[in-house]
């Protein structure tokens, strides 16, 4: 259906587009770890409560999702991966967009703070602003450094899940927060190298477009090398004992590894592209393991399997 | 953004198609408010059990780290 269809434009939108609205893909991961922040903070937290802080996160950032696509739409009408999304879809009108953004993350912040803590709510509705003002609309058209500001958004899901359980900030969910932090420039670079993603087309400098693919390989290995001694600092800081330490260093070491023959070697027309596409198939595997080890650790030293 | 409204009255096929979808969305709307109803009192429940903010609950440990 496109907007040049009259039916189009007296139809009212379609539920499921709103849902896609959401970015249901994206709330994958931001589900997982939001649960692997609770499950690894210290205390407890009825399970009703637990259920209803992931449920606020998710919403919460279905709602920031809504306002990026809103904001968004001119962009991602002239970008093959974007174009079919439901307003340059022509399949719901701007309007509605917002206004869907915006009740979901009102809804979710009220209820966050009602049910939760009004710290954690705080934290939700600063994670929601920093997406979809502070990134999407300031600094993403602005700077080729917007992947590694857009990481803040995707890393604040563990830190409202530990908060949502202890009720405070302490280091261990500040360091969860730096470890996606750092994790996502690599992760998404190494995608931008293949997938000739065609940003350039939409005027948003992304790192490959603006400073060069050396320059992008680069970067992506100096990310990984911070990111080997990071994700060991939970285990140096006594926060979690030697199954997290250990599998830390497995899994960056391995990281590293991979980014190390992405970062030295120059990209020739027609090679396929190999290690980066090892390199970013990796990088989910391992964000996904890493955290599930955090927990792992934390009931391996509850059952005392561990000092 | 929002396309002038074409005023010419719509066919029948028009008309079911609109109504189809409304309906749709009312269905999922009220799914929705549904679950929310029971969230609510669900939480209201916990909470009025609960002991105050972040103390123990009964029989469980606490678990702190080292």
């Amino acid at each position: 259906m496109s907007t040049a269809n009259p039916q189009a434009l007296i139809m009212p939108a379609d539920w499921r587009d709103f849902f896609a609205l959401t970015k249901p893909g994206v709330m994958r991961l931001v589900i997982f770890t939001a649960v692997c922040g609770m499950l690894a903070a210290p205390g407890t937290i009825h399970p009703v409560l637990a259920f209803t802080a992931i449920l606020c996160i998710a919403v919460g950032a279905g709602g920031a999702a809504a306002l990026n696509q809103w904001w968004e739409a001119d962009i991602d009408a002239v970008m093959k991966r974007t174009a079919q999304r439901p307003i340059p879809g022509g399949r719901m009108d701007r309007t509605s967009a917002r206004d869907f953004g915006v009740a979901l993350s009102g809804i979710s912040v009220m209820t966050m703070g009602l049910a939760i803590s009004w710290l954690a709510a705080g934290i939700l509705a600063f994670s929601i602003f920093y997406y979809s003002y502070l990134y999407t609309v300031w600094l993403k058209p602005r700077t080729p450094q917007n992947i590694v500001i857009g990481g803040g958004a995707g890393a604040f899901p563990p830190l409202i899940g530990w908060i949502a359980v202890t009720g405070h900030i302490t280091w261990m969910p500040v360091l969860l927060f730096l470890i996606i932090f750092m994790w996502t420039p690599p992760h998404f670079w190494a995608l931008a190298l293949f997938v000739q993603i065609d940003y350039s087309k939409a005027g948003i400098p992304m790192m490959p477009v603006v400073a060069g693919e050396r320059s992008t390989r680069r970067q992506i290995l100096a990310y990984a090398a911070i990111l080997l001694p990071l994700s060991m600092t939970p285990w140096f800081i006594g926060g979690t004992g030697v199954v997290y330490g250990l599998s830390a260093l497995l899994l960056s070491g391995m990281f590293l590894w991979l980014s190390i023959k992405v970062g030295l070697r120059e990209g020739q027309p027609g090679d396929g592209m190999k290690p980066e596409k090892r390199l970013f198939a990796y990088s989910i595997f391992y964000l996904f393991i890493l955290f599930a080890m955090l927990v792992v650790d934390r009931f391996a030293t509850f059952y005392g399997l561990q000092a | 953004m929002t396309q002038p409204f074409d005023n010419s009255p719509l066919t029948t096929a028009e008309t079911d198609a609109l109504r189809a979808r409304q309906r749709e969305r009312n269905k999922v709307m009220g799914l929705i408010l549904g679950f929310l109803v029971i969230l609510f009192f669900a939480i209201s429940i916990v909470k009025i059990a609960a002991k105050p903010e972040h103390a123990p609950a009964e029989g469980t440990e606490r678990m702190e780290h080292s």
